[in-house]
């Protein structure tokens, strides 16, 4: 047994990361355990010859086809999308594209506004000030003013809008059609210790040079300085609770009766050696995939369904986007493999309106480009590009001339999409995978179709001369949620308005896992304000915490 | 003794010689452009390096390329002509057959960043770091329509 700390935190992803800066200040013994090493930039695919290939291999979204050592398996062929992750101290921020939308008032209040799933116990005004502060500490650009949005501040000017984003913004203006430049977690200054971006082209695999806002990067230099531990390569296998399991009368200690408590977690070290430690508060930021599967697998007499599961949610209501992928080829060239891969976004189509035939909506996240041989796969793998004779012909035809978007779909939550444990499956450690059970809701379809029809317009119209579309990405499970939902309800959430288990008061949840909704945007801004918030309601209710 | 690549790679001749058929068939020479083929010595070492951690899955590609020839022209792939040779890698590219998609990747991993490669797309050969790129900012007053149309957000 090591010795006991104050607050434990599980995932040094985007959210662990934020919650762990944010509680450094109250000079509690804050220690993260992460199963990934730190990343060390001036390795990433970026720095060589060979930085598209490493995107399929150790470097991949997937950690089925990446197996590193410090991933673990996911069986997700019961799903048309498959999920994608990253391990490492700064998680999956390490390979995200830094597209960073916030969301909407209206992501709030689901319910009220459209009478499917659920509002939440909190809303926009809630979180505000708190991604206003995570915008400072990731460092956001982007342009004030987007009519999408309630006022907004950046914190520095936006991406370049560059050959594509020039073409496709025309493209909307001749529709008459919402655009605006994307708020990126990507430094256009230097900013905080990162330098600026030289647009690389590569965010996806890494940004060696620093400016795309990973976690490592970002909060966990200031958390580490203010103390806070990190310990890499060290595995969580479950989260115990006080005793054999038994319910602990809490009354002993102060007058809380039959207070359930997690007492520490058992992990593996960088060795193997299997540990236990130790904590007075845990705190779970493992995404929304990585969370249900640690809960589910910490059984014990009083949690034979796993903690933190009486009311038999977690792993349930998983949400993905679905992602629609609509590529324009163009006559003339465009940016290509140059610059960050966002710049502009769309969300002409992302309130409600039932002439569309589903409810919610989408945002587009418009593609600058793509690389040489993401260009040639892509040709050769839609019948564009020939095999063999013609080939050369073929490819210049769409070498810098491929721009689009993706429509990223509000998924709405049902109960029978599902992170459970595999019965087969296991890590390198023998700990359970976690399995995927998804399907793809007729809401969701004909969202992608619209998504698909309304994207070959606006290519269209900026010039395109063809398409390719793809709808659902199958690759495309980047964003992970809801399968530990938060709400007011202890029959109807796993963890209460402020991120605290309703049934185990000193166990906290921090993830993507607490999204009562999905949105139509990326989720990393919302799940890192989340955490900043969580924190800051522990903060403020430090001497009663557990009541 | 294999008289194309000297490396410790795992692939057997035969595997080779498929293997060097299959790539200068998907991605043949041009004189047109001053290109090479995959087939060209230096690309096709890279892909060979490039496949050896799949060699189990590549090895397997091959065999169902040599079969699948068999069966429909009775010669071996080595033996048809390049058009035939192209045709087959893309029908069976196509067909999803576990393997041959993964070899296509490679082939193209290794093409398209060679140096004469690079250059005759008017790329530096080079990686991306440190040295980046320069993209235009672009024009702002783009946005002009957008902001007068006004804010499209919903109040809740």
């Amino acid at each position: 047994m090591t010795d006991p700390v104050d607050v434990l935190i599980v995932g040094a992803g985007a959210s662990g990361a934020a919650v762990a800066w944010s509680l450094a200040e109250t000079r509690m013994r804050i220690v993260c355990l992460e199963q990934g090493d730190w990343m060390n930039p001036a390795e990433y695919p970026s720095s060589g010859r060979d930085w598209e290939a490493r995107a399929f291999s150790d470097m991949s979204i997937s950690p089925n086809r990446r197996k590193r050592d410090t991933d673990y398996p996911v069986n997700d062929a019961n799903s048309p999308i498959s999920v994608a992750n990253f391990n490492a101290v700064g998680g999956s921020t390490i390979l995200y594209a830094g597209h960073f939308p916030r969301f909407h008032p209206s992501d709030f209040r689901v319910r009220t506004l459209d009478g499917v799933a659920d509002d939440w116990p909190i809303n926009y005004e809630t979180l505000e000030p708190f991604y206003a502060e995570n915008d400072r500490m990731m460092g956001v650009s982007g342009l004030a003013g987007d009519p999408a949005y309630p006022p907004k501040e950046s914190v520095m000017p936006p991406v370049p809008l560059g050959r594509a984003g020039t073409a496709i913004a025309k493209g909307f203006n001749k529709l008459g059609w919402h655009w605006w430049p994307s708020d990126t977690a990507i430094a256009t200054e230097t900013y905080d210790g990162r330098d600026r971006c030289i647009n690389l082209g590569a965010c996806s695999s890494g940004c060696a040079q620093g400016a795309k806002a990973s976690t490592d990067i970002t909060y966990w230099p200031h958390a580490v300085r203010a103390g806070v531990e990190v310990r890499t390569r060290c595995r969580v296998r479950e989260i115990t609770v006080n005793g054999d399991g038994r319910a602990f009368s809490g009354g002993a200690r102060g007058g809380t009766p039959r207070m359930n408590r997690a007492s520490g977690v058992v992990y593996y070290d960088q060795d193997g050696v299997e540990r236990f430690q130790p904590a007075e508060v845990v705190i779970v930021a493992c995404n929304g995939v990585g969370t249900p599967r640690l809960l589910l697998n910490s059984t014990s007499g009083r949690f034979p369904n796993g903690i933190a599961n009486s009311s038999g949610l977690v792993g349930k209501n998983l949400m993905f986007h679905p992602y629609a992928s609509i590529q324009g080829i163009f006559d003339e060239p465009l940016d290509g493999y140059r610059g960050p891969g966002v710049c502009i976004w769309s969300q002409e189509f992302y309130e409600t309106d039932p002439s569309r035939g589903f409810v919610r909506g989408y945002t587009y996240e418009i593609n600058r480009g793509r690389g040489p041989v993401a260009t040639a796969l892509t040709g050769m793998f839609s019948g564009r590009t020939p095999f063999g004779e013609g080939h050369h012909e073929a490819y210049r035809q769409l070498f810098s001339r491929i721009a689009g978007m993706v429509g990223i779909c509000e998924d709405l939550p049902e109960e029978h999409n599902t992170v459970t444990l595999d019965p087969e499956l296991t890590d390198g450690h023998g700990i359970p995978a976690p399995k995927i059970d998804y399907t793809l809701s007729e809401n969701s379809r004909r969202m992608l179709d619209h998504a698909v029809a309304r994207a070959t317009e606006v290519l269209t119209a900026a010039g395109a001369k063809d398409v390719i579309t793809e709808a659902p990405i199958g690759v495309g499970g980047w964003h992970l949620m809801g399968t530990a939902r938060m709400g007011t309800n202890p029959e109807r959430s796993v963890v209460n308005e402020w991120g605290r288990s309703h049934d185990v008061k000193n166990l906290f949840i921090v993830d993507g896992s607490i999204f009562v909704t999905s949105a139509g945007v990326n989720p990393t801004r919302t799940i890192q304000a989340l955490a900043l918030y969580i924190a800051d309601s522990m903060k403020t209710r430090l001497a009663n915490l557990f009541d | 003794m294999p008289d194309t690549i000297a490396t410790d790679n795992p692939f057997s001749d035969d595997e080779r010689r498929t293997l060097l058929a299959l790539v200068g068939a998907v991605i043949p020479a041009s004189e047109g452009h001053a290109l090479p083929g995959a087939d060209d010595a230096d690309i096709a070492a890279d892909i060979f390096a490039t496949a050896r951690p799949f060699h189990a899955t590549v090895a397997n590609a091959l065999r169902h390329i040599e079969s699948v020839a068999t069966q429909r022209y009775d010669a071996a792939y080595t033996e048809l002509d390049i058009a035939t040779r192209a045709k087959l890698a893309s029908d069976l590219s196509s067909s999803r057959f576990a393997g041959v998609g993964t070899l296509v990747t490679i082939t193209v991993q290794c093409y398209y960043r060679d140096d004469r490669v690079m250059r005759s797309l008017g790329m530096e050969p080079r990686s991306p770091y440190p040295d980046g790129f320069e993209i235009p900012r672009g024009d702002w007053s783009l946005l002009e329509p957008v902001r007068q149309r006004g804010r499209i957000y919903k109040d809740v």
